[in-house]
């Protein structure tokens, strides 16, 4: 017989073999679905993280250096406390840095608080006050929904002049303009000159929406007369970040008057910071997701491994009856091979479908997609599972002594 | 030149550190055309024997020429396709695949020697017609009865055109009168040329056919022609058309 006529003949039987033992196939069919569903979600939600987390650090912006006392990630409590101890970053520390820098396209040093704001009957509790300089708006990457940012004449002379973010500005004024208001932060009044266009929230943890942003002498008048800043530097180039962040530090230290032999007393974080934790939790995240993704299909592996071996058994006599006939073992190995590849595939399909729909459904609350590569990965596990796990029982009744599978009741 | 000749064909079985005989240097010949009863008590190898002479078996020595070819030394597949060309089984328990119809378990040693499918079924149907089932062909082994699934197993084993149509008990399950059907069956399919190994213990079975080997403890006790004498019963039978 050709072996294109005992494929047709194997799927054939094995179709009418998963027909007539339904129960049993579709149990089967159910731990490869639960394989390749999890398999397909965890890919995708994988993807959907790294791209949520992109997206989230994106404001922090991969060009731009942060001069502060502490660095942003701390090993131990003890560093933690040392940092503690040194002295603060000054307005004056920044002015002096900016002039020094060559490299920088922006420099903006940057405070902040917690205060009530208020307007009229209206109030917003605990809103993240930032004093900051008109040079803010070129380090950072907002926008601005109405009016404009604080300008270089505002921002020297101090002035009581504000640019809102935009819940404070949906919680104070509802339908109103905000432009041109007077709103109360803290124990003093600003005037509101601009909104910023909806940001969401930084990695969950804070709301970028829900600011104030003023002048940063003002902010010292007002709130804190000796704060301790963050200049944000922005590289002209961002090829040369490096350079950039070496000339910051040679600066800071003769702005602090460090001696040759004194280390560092104050940090330079950036973006890439983040990017490296996130890799290593992404990393830690995709090596769990993946050992329990591994695990589920190798349950259903050795799930069909099982219903496979329970099928050849219960089918001796027909195989010993087939070979009587003239089946060759080539013919009863194809036979029960097709027989679990047709059982993984129809489970592999049923669960796309699935995945498909949950996927639809995650849609709604996350921006995820199903990558093809992940599908393609899933049929192709889910079919490598069959045949692998088919192979061994069938290779077993392919061997098999007719007289002695005849004999089997 | 014999169909089928053997020459100290013995098998044993190992069970533990005990060697079981169930033939001893068994040697023996038939010609096409035989009617051949092989008979013996229960354990005394008769199965054993049909088993090597159908190719399901090895011997452990000896060596067995079939049509002139030897075939003691063949490999598993070049066995099956011997089994699937020369050889048409017929079991006491009918060892029909359960799940096809009569049709599809005639036509199941074409399939497996490759006739293209239409060719398939005609050989199939007429197969199914020799021994009067061609209404029962849709019909499932357990929707035939005993006689009926036998008349499907004696197609299925004639259906490939045999040298050899081999029955061990076929009338074991069946009552005496279908027995005695199938007895008559054989009968017709031997006047026409084919040659029929019939394996039995009982003395009214082995009548039928016109040559008695008879077996004990693994050895050939007896073999002997018989003269053409035809109990009453059967001549009833080959007058009665069981194919009404
Ligand atoms: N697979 C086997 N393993 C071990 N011993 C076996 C096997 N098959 C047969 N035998 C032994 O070989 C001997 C012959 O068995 P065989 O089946 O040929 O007997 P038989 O003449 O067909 O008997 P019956 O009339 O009961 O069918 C017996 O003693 C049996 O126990
Ligand atoms: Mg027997």
């Amino acid at each position: 017989m050709t072996l294109f006529g005992e494929f047709k003949e194997g799927l054939g039987i094995s179709w009418s073999a998963i027909r007539a033992n339904k129960m049993r196939s579709v149990l089967t069919t159910l731990g490869i679905v639960i394989g390749v569903v999890t398999v397909t979600l965890m890919g995708t939600a994988i993807a959907g993280l790294n791209a949520a987390f992109l997206k989230n650090i994106s404001f922090i912006g991969a060009d731009v250096l942060y001069v502060s006392r502490q660095n942003w990630f701390v090993n131990s409590h003890e560093e933690w406390a040392k940092m503690q101890k040194r002295p603060r970053i000054t307005l004056d520390q920044a002015t002096a840095l900016a002039k020094r820098l060559t490299l920088a396209r922006a420099v903006a040093p940057e405070a902040d608080t917690g205060r009530a704001v208020k307007y009229g009957k209206r109030q917003s509790n605990n809103v993240r006050v930032v004093g900051t300089t008109d040079q803010f708006y070129y380090t950072t990457s907002f926008e601005l929904a109405q009016g404009r940012f604080i300008s270089p004449a505002e921002s020297d002379g101090g002035r009581p002049v504000c640019v809102i973010g935009w819940q404070v500005a949906t919680n104070l004024f509802r339908l109103e303009s905000p432009i041109g208001k007077e709103i109360r932060v803290g124990g003093s009044d600003f005037e509101v000159i601009g909104v910023m266009a909806q940001q969401g929230r930084f990695l969950g943890l804070f709301s970028l929406d829900n600011q104030v942003i003023v002048p940063l002498k003002q902010f010292m008048a007002e709130f804190w007369s000796n704060p301790d800043c963050v200049i944000q530097v922005k590289a002209r180039d961002l090829q040369q970040l490096a350079e950039t962040k070496e000339e910051v530090r040679s600066a800071m230290r003769v702005i602090r008057h460090l001696a040759p032999t004194d280390p560092d007393d104050f940090a330079i974080n950036q973006q890439d910071e983040f990017l490296r934790i996130f890799h290593r939790l992404g990393g830690t995240i995709a090596a769990v997701g993946l050992f329990i993704t591994g695990l589920s299909l190798f349950v259903g592996g050795i799930g069909i491994m099982n219903i496979m071996f329970v099928s050849v058994a219960e089918r001796t006599r027909e195989i010993g009856i087939r070979k009587a006939i003239g089946a060759k073992r080539r013919t009863i190995l194809l036979q029960f091979l097709i027989e679990a590849a047709s059982i993984c595939l129809i489970g592999g399909a049923i669960a796309l479908g699935l995945a498909r729909a949950l996927m639809l459904i995650v849609h709604k609350y996350v921006p995820v997609s199903m990558s093809l590569t992940v599908v393609s990965i899933a049929i192709g596990v889910s079919l490598l599972t069959g045949v692998l796990s088919g192979f061994f029982p069938a290779w077993r009744a392919a061997r098999m002594n007719p007289v002695d599978a005849l004999r089997n009741e | 030149m014999a169909l089928i000749r053997l020459n100290c064909i013995s098998r044993r079985y190992q069970m533990g550190a005990e060697t079981i005989h169930a033939l001893r240097e068994v040697s023996l010949e038939i010609e096409r055309g035989e009617y051949v009863g092989i008979m013996g008590p229960s354990g005394s190898g008769k199965s054993t024997l049909m088993n090597l002479i159908g190719c399901l078996d090895t011997p452990t020595s000896g060596e067995y020429e079939l049509n002139g070819v030897l075939v003691s030394q063949m490999d598993d597949n070049e066995l099956a396709d011997i089994r699937n060309k020369e050889i048409g089984f017929v079991f006491q328990t009918f060892n029909l695949l359960p799940r096809s119809d009569a049709l599809r378990n005639v036509e199941l040693p074409l399939i497996y020697s490759g006739v293209p499918a239409e060719e398939r079924r005609e050989r199939a149907l007429e197969a199914l017609a020799s021994v009067g089932l061609t209404e029962r062909m849709h019909h499932k082994p357990n929707e035939l009865s005993g006689g009926q699934r036998q008349r499907v197993a004696v197609a299925r084993a004639l259906v490939n055109r045999p040298s050899i149509l081999l029955a061990d008990e076929p009338t074991g399950n069946l009552d005496t009168k279908t027995g005695v059907e199938i007895l008559a069956l054989f009968g017709e399919l031997w006047k026409h040329g084919n040659t029929i190994i019939l394996v039995t213990h009982e003395e009214d079975v082995a009548r039928h056919a016109r040559r008695i080997v008879r077996i004990r403890d693994g050895l050939i006790a007896s073999d002997e022609q018989q003269l053409a004498e035809r109990g009453p019963a059967l001549e009833a039978a080959v007058a009665s058309p069981w194919n009404e």
